[in-house]
């Protein structure tokens, strides 16, 4: 028994070395003085500011920001419909489809995803002129389409993990479902549709593949431009940029674990208080 | 119905008034319902399931000098429009070696991440599901971290990593145990490790979602029964770990088959992977029916570990 769990120990340091050895060089080297990326040459924050005189990151940055915020938005409100469906329609016409059309984005491939969105687009501007020219509105409506799959597979599993008897108390009661959505529902999974925000923007703002498809000329994301930076080589304002996003990855992750575990832990207590009233 | 002076119902009388309210009282049983199946509905057919059909119709049309650069519907006036299927591009990919020679390098390196990631992932989640409640949780937002940091620079750091004079080469040098720098960057080596460094989170998550459920009760019993802990691990735990190493699997394998960033980043220039080859006829070679072909039959050959995962996903969604 001891030799197997100091077998597991060893495994999951390595594991866990293997994840993060990478992302502390990013910001280990962010630091260096030297363009030399391997070789250490004092430390200095020259690649910060590099990087915030560079007019290309920062546009692209914002371009992003728009993009992200406006899909993660458009996503939750098209995947919570989705979840729902999924959880609590029961059976309707055409469900396989439907359900095959939610998870089958989780795992396509993205250049498949890419090239057919572009294609559609190319096709439509053809026959009814719309999209006139590729950009910004493309991009969000192609990152719409995947990340609401995510929304809705979150939404769904956290609504097929709860019990129904609450809703159907509140419809025994007389209530409207458009109702019983808003005041019962919508509450309990309120956290799911954060994660789900949270995540669709993050998707949205990391997509390399799809976004370079479907954007047009003088639409460049932060992905695009990272990579036509990366691909000529190592530069270090790109870690001091990695390093930024880091930074504020881990203080909201963070704080979602924090509130995240209160909520819980508050939840448990009402649990509780609520059966010894009851008695 | 929780009245308390009503006798408690029989269990055939529960589940009947279960199924009666299912009918009648669920949040979709009402007006309103039309126009929420609608939207989704609406929005993923016409964004996801069309695109699929516009693919497969440009992959049987013509290579054209024009804008945009392919040629199916000729208009050929009077009203009259001239649909030419031609499935010469479905030949080229069958002919043109370097097509075949992709698809298998696609398969044979997404299968050997794959099962690199399995062998990482699984001890990884099978001791966070049996750490502490308050550990736990930690470990497993350590997990889910990198995640939410960007994939690109996540690749992009494995360069500075593994180039030649970077941080393994310079310390394996710094060792003595080498005099030259050895080549890890820009070859299958690289990529592999790009994918499995990649996608070692979407191995993980369902493994310990798995594993958590893990009755310990049943460990103990073999253990009581005088089972080693070897031989229970084998006879107990990974068969009922079945499920959660199919899904990880499936997650990790299916997008490696399409990956284009860590080929694109990480790998040499013989590295050819089927993304990749797509990306290239697309961008670079402007060849929209081609790379439409190519999509088609990336999906082909992806068709039935996606119809599993399905299956997985609809089996853990009614649970």
């Amino acid at each position: 028994m001891r030799r197997r769990s100091t077998f597991l120990l060893t495994a999951m340091c390595f594991g866990f070395a293997f994840l993060y050895v990478p992302i502390l060089s990013l910001i280990v080297y962010s630091f260096n003085e030297s363009r030399l990326v391997t070789v250490w040459g004092g430390f200095s924050t020259r690649w910060y500011g590099e990087l915030l005189r560079d007019e290309q990151v920062l546009e692209a940055a914002l371009l992003s920001l728009q993009i992200g915020v406006v899909t993660a938005t458009a996503a939750v409100l098209l995947g919570t419909l989705a979840g729902l469906l999924l959880a609590r329609f029961g059976r309707f016409r055409g469900r396989l489809l439907f359900s095959g059309m939610v998870s089958a984005p989780l795992v396509m491939p993205e250049v498949i995803t890419g090239l057919s969105l572009l294609l559609l687009f190319v096709s439509a501007e053809q026959l009814i002129g719309w999209p006139s020219g590729r950009g910004m509105d493309t991009i969000t409506i192609a990152h719409i389409t995947f990340c609401m799959a995510y929304v809705a597979v979150i939404v769904q599993s956290r609504l097929s993990s709860l019990d129904e008897s609450m809703e159907e108390a509140a419809m025994d009661l007389g209530a409207r479902p458009a109702k019983v959505f808003l005041v019962i529902t919508l509450p309990i999974i309120a956290p799911a549709l954060i994660s789900g925000w949270l995540l669709a923007f993050t998707l949205s703002l990391d997509d390399l593949v799809i976004a370079s498809f479907v954007s047009g000329p003088g639409s460049s994301t932060l992905p695009m431009v990272i990579f036509s930076k990366v691909r000529l080589g190592v530069s270090p304002d790109i870690n001091a940029l990695a390093t930024i996003i880091i930074l504020i990855v881990t203080v909201f992750v963070i704080i979602a674990g924090v509130l995240m575990s209160r909520q819980e832990k508050a939840r448990a207590r009402d649990a509780q208080r609520a059966l010894q009233t009851q008695d | 119905m929780s009245d308390s002076a009503a006798p408690p119902e029989s269990v055939a009388e529960r589940r009947y008034l279960k199924s009666a309210r299912r009918r009648i009282g669920r949040l979709g049983g009402h007006g309103g319902r039309g126009l929420v199946i609608a939207i989704p509905y609406l929005w993923l057919a016409f964004f996801f399931l069309l695109p699929f059909l516009i693919v497969f119709a440009i992959s049987l049309s013509e290579a054209a000098i024009a804008r945009p650069p392919f040629k199916l519907v000729e208009d050929l006036g009077y009203g009259l429009y001239q649909v030419t299927v031609n499935l010469g591009n479905y030949l080229f990919l069958l002919t043109d070696s370097l097509y075949l020679v992709a698809y298998l390098n696609s398969v044979k390196i997404a299968a050997i991440s794959t099962l690199v990631a399995l062998l990482i992932g699984y001890p990884i989640a099978y001791g966070i599901a049996r750490t502490g409640r308050a550990w736990r949780n930690i470990l497993l937002l350590l997990i889910i971290l990198p995640f939410w940091t960007s994939f690109l620079l996540r690749v992009y750091a494995w360069i500075g990593i593994l180039r030649d004079n970077g941080l393994i080469n310079n310390f394996l040098l710094w060792l003595g145990v080498i005099d030259q720098p050895l080549p890890l960057l820009y070859n299958d080596f690289s990529v592999y490790i790009g994918i499995v460094y990649s996608y070692l989170p979407f191995m993980v998550l369902p493994l310990y979602a798995n594993l958590e459920r893990l009755d310990p009760s049943l460990l103990e019993a073999a253990a009581d029964l005088g089972c080693p802990p070897w031989k229970s691990f084998l006879t107990v735990t990974l068969p009922l770990s079945l499920p959660g190493i199919v899904a990880g699997c499936l997650l990790v394998f299916i997008p490696a088959v399409g990956e284009f960033v860590i080929p694109a980043l990480l790998g040499g220039p013989d590295t050819l992977m089927i993304g990749r080859v797509l990306w290239n006829e697309f961008f670079g070679n402007r060849d929209w029916p081609v790379a439409s072909a190519v999509a088609i039959a990336m999906l082909l050959l992806l068709v039935v570990p996606i119809m599993i995962f399905q299956r997985y996903q609809m089996k853990e969604g009614t649970r």
